[in-house]
C-alpha cells in the first residue's frame, strides 16, 4: 500500500490552494485542499461531510414503507439502486419472497439507471476537460439530450424523475404502464446508437488520450487494499461484479459480461464504463422480451405505515450501483420501523483513493481523475 | 479615404480611426451572438431566442446588463494594477486593426510593415494578462498568468512563422500588397505550402487567442476563470471584447494573408463585404475546433508548441525560399 504524504505547509515555493467546497468540477461539495510546487501537486487534503443529512439517523425514524424515497436521495444520480439495497436488506430479515415479475422489474430499472447515470458521467467528466466552453460541452449536452430520455421512460413508469421510490418491500410499487416496452426499446436502440457517436468523438481523439491514458493509475494492489468498488475496481484488473460474483433479484438468468482493464488509468475506467452501457442495455432487452406475467409485490399496496413490519433479526444486502457496491446493513426490531441502519456508499470508498493517486500529477489531472472516479456526494455524505 | 487630400492628415486618421472603432465594436458584439448560435446549433441546441427576433437583440442586452453590473474590487487586490489591467488588455486588441485596408485604400494605416505592426501589437495583450492575474491578488488567477506567459510566449513564434509565408510569397509585408499578390492564386490554394501554411495558421491562432483546446488560462474546470475570475462589469466586458477582438483581428489577419483579402465576384464595392464574411468563415472555423476538443494540459500544450509546430514552421519558411528561388529562376 502506497504511502500518503505528509502534508508539509513549509517552505515558499509552495502553494496552498482550495479546490472546492464550492468548485466547477468538484461534482458537488467537496473540498480538497492542495498543496501545489507550480503546478504539481505534492499533497492534498480531502474534507467531506458538507453534504450529511442525517441519513442513517432519519431511517430509525422512517417507516419501512417511507423510506425507500427517501433512500433515493442518498445516491440521487442513482436512486434505484441505493431503494433496491435497502428493501433487500428488509426483505432478507423478514424472509419476504419477491415476484419474479417484480425481481424482473428491478433488474430493468437499476440498469437503466446504470446508463442514465453513466450518462451524466460521461456528459460530467468530459465537461471537466472540455471546459463550460469547449468541446466538453458539447459532450455534456448530447449526454442530457439521451439521459432524458430515460428519465422520461421512469417518469411514465413512476411518475418522478429523478426519486423515484419505486421499490417497496416485498416487490415493487407500479406496473410498466401500456406502450411502455415499446417506448424503452425505441430509447435503447437510439442510446446504442449515440454510444457509437460518442465513441466516435472521443475514442481515438488524442486529445483525449493525452488527457486520459496513464493519468490516475490504481494498480490492483492498491485498489484491493484501498477498498475501490464498481467500475474503478474492475479498470485495475479485478474481475469483481455483484450481479456476476453474489446475484440478486434473478440476474443470474441474463447473459452479460463483466469488462475488466488493466491498466488502472483514466482510459481503462472510461472504456469499461463505455462496455457496461451496453451490457446494461442487453440486460434490459433481456428483460423485455422474458418479463413474466403475475403480481408485482408480494404484499399488497401500501395503504399505511404500519403495513410492513420485519421480525427481528439483522442483515446486510447489497447491489452492484454504477459507482460499485451499495450496501445496506439494517437491524429490526419486530416493530415497523428499523432499529439502526448503516449505509454503504459506493462513491466513499472511491473517494478514499484519491490521497494515493493524486500527489505527483498536475492540477489538470486533478479534474480528469476525480471525473473519472465519478464520486457523489450525496452518497459520500449521506 | 486616402484620396480627400483637402482634409488634414490628423483628422483624416481621427475619423477613420473612428469609423473603424465603431463598425468593429457593432461587428464584436453580434460575433458573440454568431458564436453561440453556431454552438447550440452544434450541440443540437436553439442558443439566445428570447430577447429580438431569433435572440438578435441579446449583445445589446448582455451589453446593458454588464454595464449595469457593480464593479467589485477584492480588498486584497492591487488595485491600481487591478483597475488598470482591463485597459491595458483592450488597447492591443483594438489597435490590431489599424493596419488592416478592409479595401483597396479604405483602411486607417495600411503601413508598409503591416503584417509586423499586427504580431507586435497583439502579443502585447499578455501585458494586461499579467497585471490581470497578478493585480487580482487569488490563487487561481496568478496560476492563470503564469500559463498565460507560458503559453503565448511559446505560440507567438509557430504563429509569427505561418504568418511569414505569404510574407515571403508575396515578397512584402504591407497587407494591401499581399492581397494584390493573391489576385491569381490565393495563398490557401498554393500548392502544399498553402495549405500547411494556413493549418499551423489555425493552430497557433487558437493557442494564441486562449480558445479551447488550448484555453488554459480560462481552464474554468481548474482555475473557474482564471486571471478574469475577480472581474464584474464593463471591467469583465473589457477582458471579453478584447479576446473576441483579437479573434476577429485574428481571423481578418487569416483572410488577408491566405483567402485572397477582398477579392470576390461583383463591383470593387463589394470588396468590404468580401473580406467581412472571408473573415467571419475564418472565425467558424475558430469556433469549430473550440467547440469540439477537450482542453489540453499546459505541458502537453508546450511540448506541441516547441517540439512539433515551432520545427513544423521553420521547415515550411525553408521550403517556401526555395520555392521562390526555384520559381524565379535565380538557380539553385
Amino acid at each position: 500500500m502506497s504511502e500518503v504524504r505528509e502534508i508539509d505547509y513549509t517552505g515558499s515555493e509552495r502553494l496552498t490552494m482550495n479546490m472546492g467546497p464550492q468548485h466547477p468540477s468538484a461534482h458537488g461539495v467537496f473540498r480538497a485542499i492542495l498543496t501545489l510546487e507550480g503546478e504539481k501537486i505534492v499533497a492534498v487534503d480531502a474534507v467531506i461531510g458538507y453534504l450529511h443529512r442525517c441519513h442513517e439517523k432519519l431511517a430509525e425514524t422512517l417507516a419501512y414503507v417511507q423510506y425507500p424515497s427517501i433512500a433515493s436521495k442518498t445516491d440521487y444520480v442513482a436512486a434505484m439502486a441505493s431503494e433496491l439495497a435497502y428493501v433487500m436488506a428488509a426483505e432478507k430479515i423478514g424472509q419476504f419472497e419477491v415476484p419474479k415479475r417484480a425481481q424482473y422489474l428491478r433488474v430493468a430499472v437499476n440498469e437503466l439507471q446504470r446508463v442514465a447515470s453513466h450518462l451524466l458521467w460521461l456528459g460530467t467528466w468530459c465537461l471537466d476537460m472540455g471546459g463550460a466552453l469547449g468541446g466538453g460541452t458539447s459532450v455534456f449536452l448530447y449526454c442530457i439530450r439521451e439521459r432524458e430520455q430515460i428519465l422520461d421512460l421512469f417518469e411514465s413508469l413512476v411518475g418522478a424523475r429523478l426519486l423515484y421510490g419505486f421499490h417497496q418491500v416485498g416487490g415493487v410499487r407500479y406496473d410498466i404502464p401500456t406502450g411502455w416496452v415499446e417506448q424503452c426499446r425505441t430509447t435503447m436502440d437510439l442510446i446504442e446508437q449515440r454510444l457509437g457517436e460518442y465513441e466516435s468523438m472521443l475514442h481515438d481523439n488524442a486529445f483525449f488520450e493525452m488527457r486520459t491514458r496513464g493519468i490516475g493509475v490504481i494498480s490492483s494492489q492498491l485498489a484491493q487494499d484501498v477498498g475501490v468498488c464498481g467500475p474503478l475496481l474492475r479498470a485495475s484488473g479485478v474481475k469483481y461484479d455483484l450481479r456476476r460474483n453474489a446475484p440478486y433479484s434473478s440476474y443470474e438468468d441474463f447473459e452479460f459480461a463483466v469488462p475488466v482493464e488493466t491498466e488502472g488509468d483514466c482510459h481503462a475506467r472510461y472504456r469499461v464504463r463505455m462496455v457496461e452501457f451496453r451490457e446494461s442495455i442487453r440486460i434490459v432487452r433481456q428483460v423485455l422480451d422474458g418479463l413474466p406475467e403475475g403480481p408485482i409485490s408480494s404484499r399488497p399496496g401500501v395503504k399505511s405505515l404500519a403495513q410492513v413490519k420485519v421480525p427481528k433479526g439483522e442483515a446486510y444486502a447489497r447491489v452492484e450501483g454504477p459507482r460499485g457496491e451499495v450496501g445496506c446493513y439494517l437491524v429490526a426490531d419486530g416493530t415497523n420501523k428499523p432499529y439502526r441502519m448503516k449505509w454503504r456508499g459506493a462513491s466513499f470508498s472511491n473517494l478514499a483513493v484519491l490521497p494515493h493517486i493524486i500527489p505527483g500529477v498536475t492540477v489538470a489531472d486533478v479534474v480528469a481523475i476525480m471525473g473519472s472516479v465519478d464520486p457523489v456526494f450525496g452518497e459520500v455524505d449521506r | 479615404m486616402t484620396g480627400t487630400s483637402a482634409m488634414s492628415p490628423l483628422l483624416v486618421a481621427l475619423i477613420s480611426g473612428g469609423v473603424v472603432l465603431g463598425a468593429l465594436t457593432g461587428l464584436l458584439a453580434y460575433v458573440t451572438l454568431l458564436e453561440r448560435k453556431f454552438a447550440a446549433r452544434m450541440q443540437s441546441r436553439v442558443g439566445p431566442y428570447r430577447v429580438g427576433p431569433h435572440g438578435l437583440l441579446q449583445p445589446i442586452a448582455d451589453g446593458v446588463k454588464l454595464l449595469l453590473k457593480e464593479h467589485l474590487v477584492p480588498d486584497a487586490a492591487d488595485k491600481g494594477v487591478f483597475n488598470l489591467a482591463p485597459v491595458i488588455f483592450f488597447i492591443p486588441c483594438m489597435l490590431i486593426f489599424a493596419s488592416m485596408p478592409f479595401a483597396p485604400g479604405l483602411g486607417v494605416a495600411d503601413l508598409n510593415i503591416g503584417v509586423l505592426f499586427f504580431l507586435a501589437v497583439s502579443s502585447m495583450e499578455i501585458v494586461g494578462l499579467f497585471m490581470a492575474g497578478w493585480g487580482s491578488n487569488n490563487k487561481y488567477a496568478l496560476i492563470s498568468a503564469m500559463r498565460a506567459v507560458n503559453q503565448i510566449i511559446s505560440y507567438d513564434l509557430p504563429f509569427v512563422m505561418a504568418a511569414l509565408v505569404p510574407v515571403m510569397l508575396a515578397g512584402s509585408m504591407k497587407l494591401s500588397d499581399i492581397a494584390t499578390a493573391q489576385q491569381g492564386l490565393w495563398f490557401i490554394a498554393y500548392p502544399v505550402i498553402g495549405q500547411l501554411a494556413f493549418i499551423a495558421f489555425i493552430v497557433a491562432g487558437v493557442a494564441a487567442e486562449n480558445r479551447t483546446p488550448f484555453d488554459i488560462l480560462e481552464a474554468e474546470s481548474e482555475l473557474i476563470a482564471g486571471f478574469r475570475v475577480e472581474y464584474s462589469g464593463m471591467k469583465f466586458a473589457f477582458i471579453q471584447l478584447g479576446e473576441y477582438a483579437h479573434v476577429i483581428g485574428t481571423s481578418f489577419l487569416g483572410a488577408a494573408l491566405f483567402l485572397g483579402a477582398w477579392a470576390g465576384p461583383g463591383p470593387s464595392w463589394l470588396g468590404p463585404l468580401w473580406f467581412t464574411i472571408k473573415a467571419l468563415l475564418v472565425f467558424v472555423l475558430f469556433t469549430w475546433v473550440r467547440w469540439s476538443f477537450l482542453r489540453i494540459k499546459v505541458d502537453q500544450i508546450l511540448s506541441i508548441s516547441w517540439k512539433l509546430l515551432l520545427p513544423l514552421t521553420l521547415l515550411l519558411l525553408l521550403a517556401t525560399a526555395v520555392v521562390i528561388v526555384i520559381r524565379s529562376g535565380a538557380g539553385v
